[in-house]
């Protein structure tokens, strides 16, 4: 039987207990397992290696994004530097350029010194990333769409064509949209990441992050890696993940519509210069997200008139929490210059518009009426 | 603010020392006193925890109560709140209550001589009728299990008030999202919270809310001194559960009314119970004290055989006692929550060999009629 994600989700972990019925999976805070007989195994041995409840989440992140194989990290960095394993010294990466700040400190800071270089460049531009594409050392593609914080929407379709023709890995950070709006390996990228911390928990409670796979080649690849590094995600936090991804859908839906009436509403207020939102009609990937059968999710970027507003609007808020990270229940409002994307040098950050008037938005499913009023009061 | 903004705001949803969004697990039994003469708020985890009080606070905000307690299971909230009364007392219970408030009101409650007496309380007449000089509490379910029989509360406030009655209602099928006894002049709520507030059947919970601070103080005694008390870990699971209690209402509110009138144009389904069809009996009264009919419907079918049948064809809904889930569950009264029940005792009350109740959870309306046409029809989806 065929079924919908909404479906597979509201199940996701139950009927794995024969022994007793239970509806939830079980939460194995076991970090060993005994064998039956010498050279024999129950499947589960060491739980860095492999855990009951660990799994019962991977392979439903592998169920929702159609992929080969799921793995859950300890957080979404730790899911990106995995992936970056595959690479080699003397590899250079194609990454967009506006991406989380956290990424960009793991590329130069840590991934560049052991001569994996990156190479920044705007994905939502077809022709820049074939431009540097060209260079016979590229390895891999790196695409986030939409970006952080700018929600630039890249053509993962036809980046994904390209990259097979010069046979590069491409990578695709999904943690704005997950597979509820989009579902990059269906359009060709080999694997996709999250920081599952954000709208796969969703309740910002946990710190989480995913990998999934296209291929089974990739899959042992991935395993290989996950278990000889370490940086598993432990069954506690596994569980709470699965019990997160059960409303899933749900949080989304409400999210995103949230979402599109704030937008709508910044983007007439006087003292709002510019709304970045792919669901506004002037954003350049609206087109393509409804083309793509996505949607615009429930991010929003916006910046004010005065930069000296920015101090009140943060303490003024009160329904919106002055916060880092995204993707929970409850609305969180960030200053990316000085919190999400401190570590990208200044000129970089003016150059792509994360300047001191941008103030980003992650929109929450509490009610529309609250959430409007609380902006309106404080801009 | 509005109550989708309530569910996840209210109580204390930021921590003030390093301002988590999440409210701290406080896995903690005792509180370092920095005076030991005068102690501070907190000194024992069972009369006071942190992670608890939150929970308890958003409790009391979402059904309008003054106080909100957290209790180990909806029985230990019922148990407790039955221990304000005293030997001698009479009850006046609604004869279609949970089957575990049955149980503890006819054994251990009665052994107290705690006198009850069961009443249809569909008709307040017969309600009126039940009362004594010594009738001291009113304690009534709305829609009532399995067979969602509905209750007038505001005509059973105003029986409660002109006798002086503590009025209790346990508000578990609807949740505050959709009724709230309170603001209708009950004066305590009770829960289970396991169901649509935990919400992922994942945990075990009850919940008591007293409108006024006084009767509030006595139950908060005996929470403190009988002792049954949520841990830290399950009430903040439970708080996790009740910031997605709007749109999990919501959705599975959609598709149970979407598979109440499917079910009914079914040959093989007898008679379909849910609030929210037009022939339900007390629909209009349920339309004005709630806000809408819930996730919980029964079936019949032809009879036990049939019934049983297509419990075992049956592959999306897990069969399982319990309801209010993320997960869509089946369950059969006549052999779960009504067994205890003597036969002819179940079946003047219409929970016949052929009753299925089906508590709808988030999975997609198609998907789930597609697997119970299937198992309607004799065969297994694939």
């Amino acid at each position: 039987m065929s079924i919908e994600l909404t479906t597979l989700l509201a199940q996701a972990g139950n009927r794995r207990d024969p022994a007793t019925g239970s509806i939830s999976v079980p939460i194995y805070q076991t970090a060993s397992f005994g064998h039956p007989a010498l050279g024999q195994s129950t499947g589960f041995d060491y739980s860095r290696s492999s855990n009951p409840t660990r799994l019962a989440l991977e392979e439903t992140l592998a169920a929702a994004d159609g992929g080969h194989r799921g793995f859950a990290f300890a957080s979404g960095l730790a899911a990106i530097d995995c992936v970056m394993r595959l690479f080699k010294s003397g590899d250079r990466i194609v990454v967009t350029e506006d991406l989380y700040g956290g990424t960009f400190r793991l590329f130069e800071k840590t991934l560049r010194p052991f001569g994996v270089e990156a190479i920044y460049v705007d994905t939502s531009r077809l022709s820049a990333v074939r431009l540097a594409i060209a260079d016979p050392r590229v390895a891999g593609i790196f695409v986030e769409s939409p970006t952080n914080p700018l929600v630039r929407v890249a053509d993962i379709r036809a980046i994904a064509v390209l990259a097979r023709a010069r046979d590069l890995l491409m990578i695709v950070d999904n943690t704005f949209l997950t597979p509820v709006l989009q579902r990059p390996l269906a359009q060709g990228a080999d694997l996709v990441v999250y920081s599952a911390t954000k709208y796969l928990a969703g309740h910002n409670d946990v710190v989480a992050g995913a990998v999934v796979t296209r291929t089974r080649e990739l899959s042992e690849r991935i395993a290989f890696f996950q278990n000889a590094v370490g940086a598993v995600l432990g069954p506690q936090d596994s569980w709470l993940t699965l019990r997160g991804l059960k409303t899933l859908p749900l949080r989304i839906a409400r999210q995103q519509e949230n979402a599109g009436r704030i937008a709508e509403r910044l983007a007439v207020h006087p003292r709002v210069r510019r709304v970045y939102y792919p669901g506004l009609p002037d954003h350049p990937g609206r087109d393509l997200l409804t083309r793509e059968g996505s949607g615009p999710g429930g991010m929003i970027a916006f910046e004010v008139d005065d930069p000296a507003r920015v101090p009140g609007i943060l303490a003024g808020v009160k329904v919106f929490l002055f916060a880092e990270s995204l993707g929970g229940v409850e609305s969180l409002i960030t200053y990316p210059a000085v919190q999400t994307h401190a570590d990208m040098d200044p000129a970089t950050r003016e150059r792509l518009g994360i300047n001191d008037r941008l103030l980003r938005l992650s929109v929450g499913i509490e009610d529309f009426g609250d959430l409007i009023r609380d902006l309106g009061a404080v801009l | 603010m509005n109550d989708r903004t309530r569910l996840i705001h209210s109580g204390q949803d930021r921590d003030p020392h390093t301002g988590a969004s999440s409210i701290p697990i406080y896995q903690v039994s005792t509180y370092h006193q920095q005076d030991p003469e005068h102690l501070g708020p907190y000194d024992y985890g069972r009369s006071d925890n942190p992670t608890r009080e939150a929970l308890e606070q958003t409790l009391a905000q979402l059904e309008g109560g003054a106080r909100g307690l957290a209790f180990a299971s909806g029985m230990a909230a019922t148990s407790s709140a039955l221990l304000l009364f005293q030997p001698g007392d009479h009850l006046v219970v609604g004869r279609d209550i949970y089957g575990g408030t049955y149980r503890i009101l006819t054994t251990v409650f009665h052994r107290w001589k705690l006198d009850v007496t069961f009443v249809d309380t569909a008709a307040p007449d017969l309600v009126r009728r039940a009362i004594r000089p010594e009738t001291r509490g009113l304690f009534v379910e709305t829609p009532a299990n399995p067979l969602l029989q509905i209750t007038d509360l505001r005509a059973m406030a105003a029986i409660a008030r002109e006798h002086s009655l503590v009025a209790i209602a346990d508000n578990t099928f609807m949740t505050p999202y959709l009724q709230r006894p309170l603001e209708l002049g009950f004066d305590i709520v009770v829960h289970s919270a396991t169901k649509f507030l935990g919400g992922h059947s994942d945990l075990i919970a009850g919940a008591a809310v007293v409108r006024e601070d006084a009767l509030g103080r006595r139950l908060r005694s005996i929470q403190n001194s009988f002792g049954a008390i949520l841990g830290p870990q399950d009430s903040w699971l439970v708080l996790r559960g009740i910031k997605t209690l709007a749109v999990r209402i919501d959705a599975q509110q959609r598709t149970a009314d979407q598979i109440a009138r499917w079910l009914l144009t079914r040959p093989e389904i007898r008679r379909v119970y849910y609030p929210g069809l037009d022939q339900h009996p007390g629909r209009d009264v349920h339309a004005r004290q709630a806000s809408g009919a819930g996730a919980v419907l029964s079936f019949e079918l032809a009879d036990g055989p049939a019934a049983v049948a297509f419990l075992k064809r049956a592959k999306l809904p897990l069969v399982a006692v319990s309801l209010g889930g993320v997960e869509s569950i089946l369950s059969y009264p006549a052999a779960m929550s009504h067994a205890a029940m003597p036969e002819s005792e179940r079946l003047a009350r219409g929970i016949t060999d052929g009753l299925v109740r089906l508590s709808v959870g988030l999975e997609d309306a198609e998907d789930l009629i597609i697997d119970l046409r299937s198992a309607l029809e004799g065969k297994t989806a694939n």
